[in-house]
């Protein structure tokens, strides 16, 4: 219906404009002016729309930064606006000011102007002075930002996966264990360095061996020809795999084992102290993903097969920052900012910065829970624990209740 | 050059008066005009799908779990239950509708369609070099387009790892559904689409520098022509770098091998790949990617001064100075790729140096706005609805240019990157200045393409709905986006759970983007109808509608094969005389002659 009625109006308008001999390319002052005021009037709009906009949300979405860096981004952002604003008005302005002063006006000729070059020397010269500063303060910045940590940070590690994060604390010695993907086992999610995983991981793969060895060699089963291929194919990929896990066992140095034994490995919740400079570094499972932390002005991809850093220093507890933001269920929180699956978007961990007696008194409490307390608590051996029934219950995650009230552990996603 | 235009010409003679089959005239067409519209129809159905996905999950988007039966109509049962879209398919439509707007609509169609009616037009060529390899490249990239748009219809879905399908997400089928059959598929068609992309840019390439009639100097070329010649040199020379980045994924997936891969456990299975690295992907595909900006916005700026200088009566100021900016931004987009790769954990200092040449580019597009707008400064201005869209992207390509400074700076980009900030400054300095200049384009050179005129009544309708609604979708968008929400989330309301007033803002921003979207996209109903009705039963165009200066205008309304019934024109002057004081008229086309004493224009 609509369509006929626009088609039956388009023709009336052709007949009209036939009659008044006039072609459509003819465009009438009327339509000249008319679209001339429209210019300003959206100039007008426009602005009053950027000015609203940036009054009511401007600031509101992530509040000050809450780190020692992030304070210093904040204000270099700050700087950049103040100059890209004043561009965005300027150029616009002139734009529709243009469009609407210079329309058409029968009887008035356009000025024949072809070049300058005074002119365009100018908006050569200036455009490259204000990048100059923009660079040389934003190198700045950036070198403060991505330098190395300070001899007193604490190593953390982030480990993500689809779809949620572990940390790893470095523990005692302040020197984080070294890790090899290929000893990921059930009691091992991290997949660290030490004789014993070496051990355990070799173990289940040979176990896992032998099953498919004993399956493939059955002379009484039939076996779908597929499943026959996949299966020989996976036997495959293990042989391949326990043969670089024989090659680390000889290799390994029982002396690194003490950096691993006494990490502590935290889920849910990542708790630091206020004012004390952290070294990060990343880790990732699967595919990519990316540690972001709004509120501190951090971000950084995963990747795997390679480890990347990031150091920064909170300076504001949680406790400051829920005043800040003048809301009492505020947190801090760690997202992840790079597409990594369904649930991408559910991929977070809270984070709770806590002043330095807090963090003590957590430190304190998290002191039995060492990676070697809690791999030994489960028989190395044993099935999976997953599905391991009637386990010993001493979760990786300690039993310890988080010093600040309302923390709630966030679900793991899928 | 004589001996060409003549042998030109003698080829017209011998082949111009053969009746021609429906196959050979309309299908299988080796004349470039009609190659140009073949580009152009393929795209616009492209670009209405794409379109047609950014409203499915906007939707999501604004009103998160609630059913919908829009929603549930186009994605049934199994990817929208009850009318709610399904996760892995919000990713899908995401990474679809990205992969269409760049490649299909603003690369194909963009750069097919005008480099393909305007070069020969406007230089004085008879035809393409290659009649042949341009037909080619048209089939190339219909056939592309056809996979791309069947990939969305198999059982696993489409690819869903982004548009930027970076690895191992996109290598590995156990991490997302849509990494199997439609990630293959979207490879294959990305690969042919590189094909026709070559194809199309060589004949560009070689037809603007050797078929030009005489007295078609390169500076008296008009700026659409210099536009089309840079963006060909860049796909020529980044392309088949994508195409390479494509064939390794390709050999990851299905050959074992471990370019980008490297310690991964993915669905319980330990993979043996080790020693790959994901990274080496990001740096070949934003080697083209980033040149991939400006494949896009060139054709859209040249299209843009064509149009200005003309509806404004005045010569593009600065024309040396334009050429050189398309010249440095061309060669200066090759340098800067690892803009995209701040946080990746690749070399703090080598991200120091792509600050740096980041920032250079802003030098010579704020030659360009200031140049557009020392243009319409003291002009005679005639909005036709092509010179509305013509300012509407001096106007996004100031509005989305600034923003692009905060993402060059290295420091800043720790903040924004890949949040909703990114996806606001990209759609409108390259999204919409690119589309504007596009739907400018169209409605300029309808006349010449079809021999018909569009209304301009609808056409100024659809003008003001296009760019309030562009303005009402993305300056708010900013606004989520400096709130730190991070792009390729399927529901925002998970804030929720760590800052309610955040939730709020995000959830009241996210309604007035959905709400103006589809204020948008309703508005480019009125374009299409605009557009077929016309193409059928528009008033019939006279040869010079708009008083233009350049070649195409002096050919005659009825499309013959050759362009120019007897000999080819010769060109005795640059492509903006308009307004030349002592004129008679407002402007003196390029085949008349200089007058006595008169000194060339720039």
């Amino acid at each position: 219906m609509g369509v006929v009625a626009v088609a039956q109006m388009m023709r009336v308008y052709e007949l009209s404009t036939k009659l008044r001999d006039k072609h459509e390319s003819d465009i009438s002052n009327r339509d000249n002016r008319m679209n001339a005021g429209l210019m300003l009037i959206f100039m007008i709009v426009l602005f009053v729309g950027f000015i609203w906009l940036m009054l009511t949300f401007g600031w509101v979405g992530r509040g000050d930064a809450a780190s020692v860096h992030g304070e210093e981004l904040d204000w270099l952002l700050n700087l950049n606006f103040f100059i890209i604003v004043t561009v965005f008005f300027l150029c616009n302005f002139l734009l529709f000011w243009f469009a609407y002063k210079y329309v058409k006006r029968p009887g008035v000729p356009a000025f024949y102007y072809p070049h300058n070059n005074k002119l365009e020397m100018l908006w050569t010269v200036v455009p490259a002075i204000v990048l100059a500063i923009i660079i040389i303060f934003g190198l700045r910045s950036w070198n403060n930002a991505t330098g190395d940590a300070g001899k007193d940070a604490i190593e953390i590690e982030l480990f993500s996966k689809q779809f949620d994060w572990t940390a790893r604390y470095s523990g005692a010695n302040n020197e984080l264990g070294r890790f090899d993907y290929k000893l990921t086992t059930g009691n091992n999610e991290l997949a660290l360095l030490t004789s014993n995983t070496i051990d355990s991981a070799i173990m289940e793969m040979e176990m896992g061996i032998h099953k498919m060895e004993r399956i493939l060699n059955k002379r009484d089963t039939m076996l779908v020809p597929e499943d026959r291929e996949k299966m020989t194919l996976d036997l495959h990929r293990k042989e391949k795999l326990i043969r670089m896990l024989y090659q680390m066992k000889a290799r390994h140095d029982v002396k690194e084992d003490a950096w691993a034994w006494d990490d502590i490995i935290q889920k849910d919740t990542l708790y630091l102290c206020v004012d004390q400079e952290y070294n990060f570094t990343f880790r990732s499972k699967d595919v990519i993903h990316s540690a972001y932390f709004p509120h501190f002005r951090v971000q950084m991809n995963t990747v795997p097969g390679m480890t990347t850093r990031f150091k920064f220093t909170p300076n504001k507890t949680t406790d400051e920052m829920r005043k800040d933001m003048n809301n009492p269920n505020f947190h801090y929180v760690l997202m992840c900012n790079k597409i990594c699956g369904g649930a991408h978007y559910k991929m977070k961990m809270m984070v709770v910065v806590l002043s330095k007696k807090e963090y003590t008194a957590w430190m304190k409490s998290k002191k039995k829970q060492t990676f070697k307390d809690v791999y030994f608590a489960k028989p190395p051996a044993a099935p999976a624990p997953e599905n391991g029934e009637g386990e010993p219950a001493v979760p990786a995650d300690g039993v310890v209740t988080p010093p600040i009230d309302g923390v709630e552990p966030v679900e793991a996603g899928l | 050059m004589g001996a060409v235009a003549h042998e030109a010409h003698g080829h017209h003679d011998d082949h111009g008066h053969h009746e021609e089959s429906f196959v050979s005239k309309y299908i299988f067409s080796q004349d470039h005009k009609m190659i140009g519209k073949q580009f152009l129809i393929t795209a616009v159905f492209m670009g209405v799908v794409a379109m047609l996905l950014s409203i499915l999950f906007r939707i999501q988007l604004a009103w998160p779990g609630e059913g919908s039966d829009f929603v549930s109509f186009f994605l049934g049962d199994k990817w929208a239950p009850g009318g709610v879209m399904q996760e892995d398919m919000y990713l899908g439509l995401v990474t679809i509708h990205g992969t269409i707007m760049v490649f299909f609509l603003l690369t194909g169609g963009l750069s097919g369609t005008f480099s393909n009616i305007l070069i020969p037009l406007q230089v004085g060529a008879r035809d393409m070099a290659s009649g042949f390899l341009n037909m080619l490249s048209y089939w190339f990239f219909f056939i592309s387009s056809l996979l791309m748009f069947a990939s969305m219809f198999i059982e696993t879905g489409p690819a869903m790892a982004g548009w930027t399908i970076y690895p191992p997400l996109s290598a590995l089928p156990q991490a997302i559904s849509g990494s199997g059959m439609g990630m293959t598929m979207w490879l294959f068609s990305m690969a042919i689409f590189v094909a026709s992309s070559l194809i199309g840019s060589l004949n560009y390439i070689v037809t603007v520098l050797n078929l030009r009639t005489n007295g078609m100097s390169m500076t008296r070329l008009p700026l659409t022509v210099w536009a089309f010649l840079v963006t060909a040199v860049l796909g020529v020379l980044s392309f088949p770098v994508l195409f390479a980045g494509v064939l390794l994924l390709i050999m990851d997936r299905m050959a074992g091998t471990s370019f980008y891969l490297s310690d991964i456990i993915v669905g319980g299975e330990m993979l043996t790949q080790q020693g790959g690295s994901p990274i080496l992907y990001q740096h070949l595909f934003w080697f083209l990617g980033h040149p991939e900006v400006y494949i896009v916005l060139l054709p859209a700026l040249g299209l843009s001064s064509e149009i200005i200088a003309t509806n404004s009566r005045k010569p593009i100021f600065g024309y040396r100075a334009m050429i050189g900016s398309i010249l440095a931004i061309g060669f200066l987009s090759f340098i800067v790729w690892a803009h995209h790769m701040f946080v990746t954990g690749m070399n703090p200092f080598l991200g120091s140096v792509f600050v740096f040449t980041t920032l250079l580019i802003a030098i010579p597009s704020a030659v360009k706005v200031f140049n557009y707008l020392t243009t319409l400064w003291k002009g005679s201005i005639v909005f036709t609805p092509a010179m509305l869209f013509a300012i509407g992207l001096v106007s996004t390509f100031i509005t989305g240019g600034v923003t692009g400074i905060i993402l060059a700076d290295a420091a800043l980009d720790i903040t924004v990157h890949d949040t909703y900030f990114v996806v606001a400054h990209f759609h409108v300095v390259m999204g919409l200045s690119a589309v504007f200049g596009m739907f400018g384009g169209v409605y300029h050179w309808f006349p010449k393409m079809f021999g018909k005129m569009m209304n301009t009544r609808l056409g100024y309708v659809h003008f003001w709905i296009t760019f309030i609604g562009a303005y009402g979708v993305f300056f708010p968008m900013h606004f989520v986006g400096l709130a730190g929400a991070p792009r390729r989330y399927y529901d925002y309301s998970v804030y929720g759970d760590f800052d309610t007033n955040s939730q709020e803002m995000m959830m009241d921003l996210n309604i007035i983007i959905t709400v103006f979207a589809i204020f948008a996209a309703l508005g480019q109903l009125v374009f299409l109808f605009n557009f077929f009705y016309s193409i059928y039963r528009g008033p019939k165009s006279v040869q010079n509608p708009w008083r233009g200066t350049t070649l195409e205008w002096t050919t005659p309304v009825e499309h013959i094969h050759g362009n120019w019934p007897g000999e080819l024109p010769t060109v005795h002057r640059w492509p903006y005389d308009y307004s030349k004081p002592g004129a008679e008229e407002d402007f003196i086309p390029q085949i008349v002659p200089l007058a006595e004493g008169e000194v060339e224009g720039h």
